[in-house]
């Protein structure tokens, strides 16, 4: 079988893989941001009639992911496989999500960037040969993940202005070999980046690094220039992690300010949503890719897209223990079919 | 432990990142948490010279001040108005009793989906638990120190 690899990181993908749908479900605040009208569906109930954070979330999932799969013409049983991902320990949201489903799994963890990761590995496992259509998906839910990571929610404090607000809000996309407007044609998987920071209220600090570095990696890789792509967006920088990326690409010679753009960013309105940095969790970067960037470049308004899901990998013991916080970022390039026509 | 040259590019960065970063204002923070922490204390000083007028003693009315502090505390955070208080008054409002009382009526509500023993029983303390062991290990020290003075016949 021919090598479908290119550079040192990435993949350059044969046959292209296809985005047949992608769906998103977010929450209340996220469905009176700048992007609320854009959204597949808005649930003004938080607890989206369960009985606690993780129930809700798993409901979130289910739902965003039967809805992708609607929404691409098919049934459940012509899924082969789903990836699914969280930020809940042991990804238990994802679990008791799609159990249900009756669909052979694999199960995530990267973090906010595991939509990158979820698609990556779709689209390797369809290009394969191994599936014909392939779900990916991921939630996430502000409730439970102040649990898991921060605090009880009534519990009052102030968070620092360069803390994240955790999105509400699940993506979901069906991959297959044919059909649909879009298509991901490589792929550039990242390393795990340390710069030694240790503040997890920092988070888009803890995670540029990473998102620097796969860019940067997929530019040679692909030996590409910014230009060369209409969009390269990043999952959940916010405000400060932006500003960083920005600096830190520059100093490697590449200046993306006119192409970037961060989900996190896009998905508030820092001004009057009090959010703070911007939006965080695997949901920020999901929802916003399926219900926004794709359509985007599945109308041939953007040609070709960069996706960088950024994650940050730490665990509320790992902080305690006193260790850093590293990122990791993955890059997906997608493209519009007209252009592949060409 | 990395080397001598990560550490120092380590270094670097966390000066940079903490140029970059926006922080709030001091100041203004120290004046909202002098506002806020000072009304709860005249809250307080208010209920207290309620209960002495009614005729209680000194130590039955800081008893009873205490107690209905707490209780106004635990209601504003069921009803998820203290966490908004805090969010403007930081310090003002977790310093006094009520944030105590904050900390564990909010840890409580949170835990109380993963059980009675498991959930509140283990996790009611999360946040207050520091406080309440060093407190009491502080003042453990400070009386062995007193009894010490006095046997040496300092005090």
């Amino acid at each position: 079988m021919a090598q479908q690899v290119i550079g040192q990181q990435s993949i350059q993908l044969q046959t292209p893989v296809s985005i047949l749908s992608g769906a998103s479900i977010v929450g209340k605040k996220e469905g009176e941001g700048p992007l609320g009208d854009v959204f597949d569906m808005v649930g003004d109930d938080p607890m989206f009639g369960t009985n606690s954070w993780e129930e809700a979330e798993s409901t979130l999932q289910k739902e965003t992911a039967a809805l992708a799969i609607a929404k691409a013409g098919l049934e459940k049983w012509q899924i082969r496989m789903i990836y699914a991902g969280d930020l809940l320990a042991q990804s238990v949201a994802s679990s008791f999500g799609i159990a249900d489903f009756q669909i052979p799994v694999y199960g995530l963890y990267g973090a906010c960037s595991t939509m990158g990761e979820a698609l990556s590995l779709g689209a390797m496992a369809v290009a394969g040969g191994y599936a014909e259509h392939v779900l990916s998906v991921t939630s996430s839910h502000f409730g439970s993940a102040e649990k898991e990571f921060r605090f009880p929610l009534s519990y009052g404090n102030q968070r620092p202005l360069s803390a994240t607000w955790t999105v509400t809000g699940s993506g979901a996309c069906v991959l297959g070999e044919s059909g649909g407007n879009a298509q991901i044609v490589g792929l550039t998987t990242g390393k795990i980046v340390d710069y030694g920071l240790k503040d997890s209220q920092n988070m888009g600090a803890c995670m540029a690094p990473a998102a620097c570095d796969t860019i940067y990696q997929n530019f040679m890789d692909f030996n590409r220039m910014p230009e060369d792509y209409d969009r390269i967006v990043t999952g959940d920088l916010g405000e400060v992690g932006q500003r960083i990326l920005w600096d830190l690409l520059m100093e490697k010679g590449y200046d993306i300010r006119k192409q970037h753009m961060d989900c996190g960013l896009e998905i508030y309105d820092g001004k009057t949503q009090d959010t703070h940095s911007g939006g965080s969790g695997c949901g920020c970067a999901a929802s916003v890719f399926a219900s926004y960037i794709l359509p985007k470049v599945e109308k041939g308004e953007w040609k070709r897209v960069l996706f960088v899901p950024t994650g940050a990998l730490l665990s509320k013991v790992s902080f305690n223990e006193g260790k850093s916080v590293p990122g990791i970022a993955h890059g997906v390039v997608l493209e519009s079919i007209e252009k592949g026509a060409e | 432990m990395p080397d001598i040259q990560t550490q120092k590019k380590q270094k670097e960065y966390e000066e940079y990142v903490k140029q970059v970063t926006p922080t709030h204002s001091l100041p203004l923070n120290m004046a909202r948490a002098f506002l806020i922490g000072g009304l709860i204390c005249m809250l307080g000083q208010w209920i207290m010279n309620m209960c002495q007028a009614y005729g209680l003693g000194r130590q039955i009315s800081a008893s009873w001040t205490s107690g209905i502090l707490i209780l106004l505390s635990v209601l504003l955070t069921g009803l998820n108005i203290y966490p908004k208080l805090a969010k403007f008054a930081g310090a003002g409002s977790l310093v006094p009793i009520t944030g105590f009382a904050n900390s564990v009526a909010a840890s409580a509500i949170e835990f109380q989906k993963e059980g009675q023993v498991m959930g509140i029983g283990c996790k009611i303390f999360t946040i207050a638990g520091p406080v309440i062991l060093f407190g009491i290990f502080s003042s453990w020290i400070l009386g062995i120190i007193y009894w010490l003075l006095n046997v040496w016949g300092v005090l």
